[in-house]
């Protein structure tokens, strides 16, 4: 893992004690809320609903045991003991009050960690593959990329006032599990005859308007990485629509000027720029990569898991959707469902925080990551460890046995917590899972992602579900528009609107007759919702959603 | 035509806690919806926002908001402003117990 230096420590130290000043001065009134909201901002508080929100930045996802137990520590004290994983791999605390807040944040300062571009119109954290450095597909670990992207967004004087956030994604590998393809910059790590680069994918975005990202570079040299990045950021700043919130983000900008005019732009500015970069940047590079070595694998056994598949169904089903392939044969990735049935998704507690890091200290190399999929992941597990991991996993309730099935929700706070929210998003959630698992058919159903965002801003990646769930407020009432087909992937594509909307009442037994569409005209049990819905189209559905309408099956 | 005016409170975030807080007939500021001013006259209304927006050091984000008039008092129109009074839905966390 990345450690701090003294320059690292001693910056984030002045930016704490900065905030420290502004907050005091905000509580004695020097300092009115229009003066202070961009102070706050750039320090991840936010002012929500009921309470305060700070969110802390997990940059790329990785965390290891003494952060997961200081994260536990502040959510006792400061919180109500629990804290929210979110889409973007950062932890967010849901009450805290103004005058803590300096407190907390010399709390994670302690541990290396900080509330920096978690909000505001900059560079935000920088995300990666939950399974870096693990996975068995993986070309090169994105981690040390995402650092030097980090180090280099971190307080980048010309990107502190965008047009509007900027939000990067950087995978390893060819199977997309960061949605690179929704981000405003994507990065893939590829390899072109020997050589390892970049494919640069930009103007990918939810929101109000889903679009999927472009290719701007196809493969480019390790060595232009921040050169070119900075080039296509400095273009959109430049260009970026300042004058309209909705069409300010990089989307819109290569949108409305195509992709060919935007690469023209950033090749310019990148011949231009590359010349000062003068390898500073990849001697750092050389440093942050000596952070990111491989742990030490240990040699033993794997029977114990063998044979705990074959004496203990819980565990097999658990080992079935919760285990996936690591690089080291020896070796697992485990998935820590923070989705049990009827759960808030992505919500820990501070005990299940101190078993998650407990765990990742006796057998995980001391490596924790969050994934934008809202769940907890230990990357590097010795299988015959596994039963032991079970174990204590089941005692906390955090041994669900649903990654990537349709309780493996993807919800944002919504309206029980946000202040931008239309309608709720949390208990949509809880219900479908409790639904579902009330019926048995989680896994008779298979791979399916459900995502539900409470607005339009889409934090809930809806526009990319299997089944995505948009919450809206209809003339006074919470109305849920279902979409159909989106997918985060390496395929990635936006989902398509099934129809008019369904009140909260209705929405469960709606998804339910999807299923039931889907489980019917599968042409055999191992053909996905996804390829399913490919294969036949809306028809099915929207005839099995709207059976009063005599929609076309066609 | 102007529409008529349907009657309102004045609803805001208390700085330091950042709960939602209403303008009470005392002018001052209250933690429960009952206890707070219901205004049916838009004149009045709007000189008492004013005055209530003038405490910057201790409330965030002053609006009315529209209620209905009931037998138990002032009731939210919007459930928006229903969740303000009570918290999440998830948790039992917020006013539904910090105030009973």
């Amino acid at each position: 893992m990345y450690q701090y230096n003294d320059f690292d420590a001693a910056f984030v130290a002045e930016r704490n004690a900065q905030f420290r000043a502004q907050v005091e001065r905000r509580i004695s009134g020097a300092l009115t809320e229009d003066e202070f909201k961009p102070l706050r901002l750039m320090n991840g508080l936010y002012l929500q609903l009921h309470a305060y929100m700070l969110r802390v930045a997990i940059p790329y996802g990785t965390l290891n045991g003494a952060q997961m137990r200081q994260l536990a520590m502040i959510a006792e004290t400061f919180d109500k003991g629990y804290g929210h994983f979110t889409t973007r791999q950062n932890i967010q605390y849901n009450w805290p009050k103004l005058k803590d807040v300096p407190d907390i944040l010399d709390r994670l300062a302690e541990v290396e960690m900080h509330a920096l571009q978690t909000s505001g119109n900059t560079i935000r954290n920088v995300t990666a593959d939950h399974f870096a450095g693990a996975a068995a597909d993986e070309v090169e670990d994105p981690r040390p990329t995402a650092e030097l992207l980090r180090q280099w967004s971190t307080d980048h004087p010309e990107f502190q006032f965008l047009p509007r956030k900027f939000k990067l994604a950087v995978t390893g590998s060819a199977a997309d599990r960061a949605v690179i393809r929704a981000h405003d910059i994507g990065i893939q790590i590829v390899e072109k005859d020997g050589e390892i680069g970049y494919k640069i994918i930009v103007g990918g975005g939810l929101g109000r308007t889903p679009m999927i990202g472009k290719t701007l570079a196809e493969f480019l040299p390790k060595a232009d990485l921040l050169p070119f990045v900075e080039a296509t950021v400095n273009v959109w700043n430049r260009l970026g629509r300042r004058d309209n919130k909705y069409k300010s983000r990089i989307k819109i900008t290569v949108h409305e000027h195509g992709i060919d005019d935007i690469r023209a732009r950033v090749l310019t500015r990148f011949e231009q720029i590359k010349p000062t970069f003068k390898g500073v940047d990849r001697d750092l590079f050389a440093q942050i990569q000596q952070n990111f070595g491989a742990p030490v694998y240990r040699n033993a056994p794997v029977d114990a898991h063998t044979a705990m598949r074959l004496a203990n169904p819980a565990y097999a089903s658990w080992s079935d959707t919760n285990i996936t392939a690591h690089k080291n044969d020896s070796y697992a990735i485990v998935s820590i469902s923070l989705k049990k049935h009827g759960a808030t998704p992505g919500d820990a507690s501070a005990d299940q925080m101190r078993v998650m890091a407990e765990l990742a200290e006796t057998y995980g190399h001391d490596e924790l990551r969050i994934s934008h999929e809202q769940n907890v992941i230990l990357p590097h597990v010795h299988q015959s460890d596994l039963p032991a991991i079970y174990a204590a996993l089941r005692e906390a309730n955090l041994a669900t046995a649903n990654i990537g099935l349709i309780s493996d929700i993807i919800a944002c706070p919504g309206m029980d917590y946000c202040a931008l929210a239309t309608a709720r998003s949390i208990p949509v959630a809880q219900e479908i899972a409790e639904r579902f698992d009330e019926l048995k058919l989680e896994h008779e159903i298979g791979a399916l992602k459900i995502k539900i965002s409470g607005c339009i801003n889409a934090c809930g990646h809806h526009h990319v579900g299997h089944i995505g769930i948009l919450g809206l407020d209809r003339a006074g009432v919470e109305n849920y528009q279902i979409t159909l087909g989106g997918d985060g992937s390496e395929d990635a594509a936006i989902g398509e609107r099934a129809g008019p909307g369904f009140s909260a009442e209705a929405l469960v037994p709606a998804i339910e007759r999807i299923i039931e569409t889907y489980l019917d005209v599968r042409s055999e049990k191992a053909e996905t919702f996804l390829q399913t819905y490919r294969r036949v189209g809306m028809g099915p559905f929207k005839a099995a959603l709207y059976p009063d309408s005599k929609a076309s099956a066609a | 035509m102007s529409r008529s005016f349907t009657p309102k409170v004045i609803t805001a975030n208390a700085l330091l806690e950042g709960d939602v807080i209403y303008w009470s007939p005392e002018g001052t500021w209250v933690r429960t919806l009952s206890s707070a001013e219901v205004f049916e006259d838009e004149a009045v209304a709007q000189e008492q926002l004013l005055t209530a927006s003038s405490q910057p050091a201790v409330a965030v984000g002053v609006y009315l908001a529209d209620v209905a008039i009931t037998d138990d008092g002032p009731a939210p129109t919007h459930f928006r402003e229903e969740f303000r009074t009570r918290g999440p839905s998830n948790y039992a966390h917020g006013k539904q117990v910090e105030l009973s």
